[in-house]
């Protein structure tokens, strides 16, 4: 029981960060209907920006607690503009030309730009992966003693929380954005009909790189969280982690935002539970898994709407 | 061109290289001028300013030259000025980056080229300043990018004159050359010298065959298959442990690897060819990862990471490439030398992949292979005429994969030896590369692809840790420039000789 707590505890904590990249997938491919199969990559270059920030400013777990959320605030900010920038650069230079073009050339521009961010980072800042200590420790003891007789106890950190709430706050501000604000009203347009939401003043290139600057911005909250959640990261964190959110936010239903969310809670438990009950070497088959059994068998998702097919 | 239009002009360019700089400036200053190093007591930064200053200076100093003299067709430049700027831009930026190189150090600690000397950087020099003449001369004599650079370059225009008497006799004597190849390059080098080349060679044409088969997936039948190295995986490991379990030998091992990729293509490929073209690249993704994990992970019967070596050599209708009697050398009365067993691999390379070719020209001609093209252009138009689009996928999904196996179990018989690190996804990825940057579809394309693509690295071995940075970003720009190929166009194996407006893109445009 106490293992299965600590699990579940431990899956919800992953799939908020899942979730947070998931929602990149499934805006983007609601508004231009394309996989931006670079997106993981994003993720990866956030979470190298937090790092050569946590490094650059010296950033331990012994400063004064109110100075340490601060800095982590300031990296949190400077991560998301920096990531930004890149993911709207990346939209730019490989999507944009393609608007017209048949459907695969997006995609293929797509992979190149996966393979693209990965080498960059690979040579600029080397194949080793890199390390940093723990900034965020401690936590609750929810239940079981103090773990001396051997039981299993349940944790939730202060980092769990710290991940959790981030997330949920995020997701309100996200869907109050995309639904309150004249920018989600145009985005939505788009999704519509892109011609039709030119015609009445919607500036569709202006949307649709804005669309890939929010994803690009809460990839880069995920990747400080991926960084202060494992401690270890490398360049190659960008391909598993795009491709385990590509099949959350495809099992939530692409294109539907709350559907983003639960799909990468549902990847996040079962890859924990699979690898806490299963076999840890198997996990990623168990994502691929149900990426393929997913997509065969049920591809417009739980929350998703079948897609309609227009000559 | 008028002063005012002149000013205007440079002051919108100036502006505009300006913001360019800037968003290089922000994306650079961190991921390339911050070096993070392991060091005692954790990380700690190495910084490289100058790194940054250089790529900023270059977006400024290119993205003002193409403003000023590339990008804005109306005024008096001529297209073949505005390629001559472009190109020397292009050279101006690879010197900058040689000096930068020599002088600062810059990449000292990112790149090995310092150890390499100037040589490399020279030979990049000397090789961009012909492509650049090459290119003028081209644009010059033939008028190869069309009247307006920038429609010529949106829009790729098959000259078909040019090389019409190329297309007929090319292959022909690129296929008289890739024959006489280990006897020039023996009569030149010597037995001893040759043989580093004739495995590039054979490298070479492995790539080739494998470029070969995913270009009937990718190319002809337009499904974009993301895990085709999970089919040269098959057909490795099926020969491989087919040797180890029932003492199977390669000519035996050949067709059944075949046939057992492209069974594994069907059964893969049935359930998820009802998909869409993205949900089918990530799919096919997935499978190719889920095959290379279970490799990896199943070490009782396919050895895991430790991979499988002893796997036997081909032999010449029984006859062993060995010392001593009834070795090859033995029978024909030569003198042994292990070259023998190198020329052997590289014929039977060059027929595998000669036999691939074939196959497909043929079928391209079949109704099958006018399905897989007519279903790349508009697959509702195919529907909608009666073709059965799940058949006609899978079967070119099973081709590809069954000449995939063909290259996987000469590759195991080739190494030797086989592990799941030779599987990749990288390895799809260059494959794929080699495709588009062929041309999608265009089968000599594939060949100068994998030529300049492998072969030009290998020269260049000192740049190899940039070859994938590079195929990533040749993927992105050729799909931007010219999406049809850069190398070659690919035609239509049969259409009207009219040329009309209607098109896959088009359609989609309302115009169809």
């Amino acid at each position: 029981m106490e293992y299965f707590l600590q699990q579940l505890i431990n899956g919800v904590a992953l799939g908020s960060i899942y979730g947070l990249i998931a929602i990149g997938y499934t805006v983007v491919y609601g508004i231009i209907g394309m996989i931006n199969f670079a997106h993981g990559d994003i993720f990866m270059v956030g979470s190298f920006l937090a790092l050569i920030m946590v490094v650059a400013f010296g950033v331990t777990a012994a400063m004064p607690l109110a100075l340490l959320v601060l800095v982590l605030l300031g990296i949190l900010i400077v991560t998301m503009a920096l990531t930004s920038v890149w993911g709207w650069t990346v939209e730019r230079l490989a999507y944009r030309p393609l608007r017209d073009s048949f459907r695969l050339a997006p995609l293929i521009t797509a992979i190149g730009m996966s393979i693209t961010l990965q080498n960059f980072v690979q040579l600029s800042q080397g194949a080793r992966n890199k390390p940093v200590q723990p900034l965020i420790s401690g936590g609750f003891t929810l239940m079981g003693g103090d773990g001396s007789d051997g039981s299993c106890v349940v944790q939730l950190s202060y980092l769990q929380i710290l991940i959790i709430v981030m997330t949920t706050v995020l997701m309100i501000g996200f869907t109050l954005l995309i639904n309150k604000t004249s920018l989600g009203r145009a985005q939505r347009a788009c999704e519509q009909d892109r011609k039709m939401a030119s015609l009445i003043g919607v500036n569709v290139d202006r949307t649709i790189s804005l669309t890939f600057v929010m994803g690009a911005a809460l990839a880069a909250v995920a990747g400080l969280m991926f960084l202060l959640y494992y401690g270890v990261i490398d360049f190659y964190i960008g391909f598993l982690a795009g491709v385990k959110a590509f099949t959350a936010a495809v099992l939530g239903g692409i294109g539907s935002l709350p559907g983003a969310m639960l799909g990468g809670l549902l990847i996040g438990l079962i890859e924990t539970f699979w690898s806490g009950y299963f076999s840890v070497e198997y996990k990623d088959v168990a994502a691929f898994s149900i990426l393929a059994i997913v997509l065969i068998f049920l591809p417009e998702g739980l929350l998703g709407k079948p897609e309609v097919e227009k000559v | 061109m008028s002063d005012t239009v002149f000013e205007s002009r440079l002051k919108a360019s100036l502006k505009d290289s300006g913001i360019a700089a800037a968003i290089t400036l922000a994306m650079a200053f961190m991921l390339a001028g911050m070096h993070t190093q392991i060091s005692i007591g954790g990380l700690s930064i190495d910084y490289r300013w100058a790194a940054v200053a250089v790529a900023t200076v270059v977006v400024f100093a290119g993205r003002l030259l193409l403003n000023m003299y590339v990008w804005r067709p109306e005024g008096s430049r001529t297209v073949t000025f505005r390629m001559v700027v472009l190109g020397l831009s292009i050279l101006a930026a690879t010197v900058i980056f040689y000096i930068a190189n020599q002088v600062l150090g810059t990449f000292s600690g990112v790149s090995p080229s310092e150890a390499a000397g100037s040589d490399e950087w020279l030979w990049i020099v000397i090789v961009a300043a012909l492509a650049v003449v090459a290119a003028v001369v081209a644009k010059v004599l033939f008028g190869l990018a069309g009247t307006s650079l920038s429609k010529g370059l949106s829009k790729a225009v098959p000259s078909r004159a040019v090389f019409a008497p190329l297309g007929k006799w090319g292959p022909l004597l690129l296929g008289v050359l890739a024959v006489d190849v280990p006897f020039i390059l023996i009569s030149w080098l010597g037995a001893r010298g040759s043989r580093q080349y004739l495995d590039l060679a054979i490298l070479v044409l492995t790539y080739i065959m494998l470029g070969w088969g995913l270009n009937i997936v990718v190319g002809l039948a337009g499904l974009l298959d993301l895990g085709y190295v999970a089919f040269y995986a098959v057909g490795a490991y099926s020969f491989a442990l087919l040797s180890q379990y029932f003492g199977l030998g390669f000519w035996m091992c050949l067709p059944l690897a075949g046939i057992l990729a492209g069974c594994w293509g069907m059964v893969l490929g049935y359930p998820v060819l009802r998909l869409r073209g993205d949900y089918l690249a990530i799919v096919t993704l997935a499978f190719g990862e889920i095959i290379r994990v279970i490799l990896l992970n199943w070490y009782d019967f396919t050895g895991g990471p430790d991979g499988i070596s002893g796997i036997p050599r081909p032999t010449l209708f029984g006859i062993e490439f060995k010392r001593g009697d009834g070795g090859f050398a033995d029978i024909f009365d030569l003198d042994y030398s292990s070259i023998h067993r190198i020329i052997f691999l590289y014929y039977l390379i060059l027929l595998l992949a000669l036999v691939t070719n074939f196959v497909t020209m043929r079928l391209r001609r079949l109704p099958m292979g006018r399905a897989w093209e007519a279903l790349r252009e508009d697959e509702i138009a195919c529907r909608s005429l009666g073709i059965n689009t799940t058949n006609t996928k899978l079967s070119a999904f099973a081709t590809g994969a069954m000449f995939g196996g063909f290259a996987g179990s000469f590759f195991a018989t080739r190494q030797g030896f086989i592990s799941p690190e030779s599987f990749t996804f990288m390895e799809s990825a260059v494959i794929l590369a080699i495709v588009v940057l062929g041309g999608l579809g265009s089968q000599i394309g594939v060949v100068i692809a994998a030529v300049v693509m492998i072969g030009g690295f290998e020269f260049f071995r000192d740049l190899q840790e940039y070859r994938m940075l590079v195929f990533g970003l040749l993927m992105v720009i050729i799909m931007v420039w010219k999406p049809r190929g850069l190398i070659s166009t690919r035609k239509p194996t049969i259409g009207l000789v009219q040329r009309t407006g209607i098109s896959a893109d088009m359609v989609q445009e309302g115009q169809g």
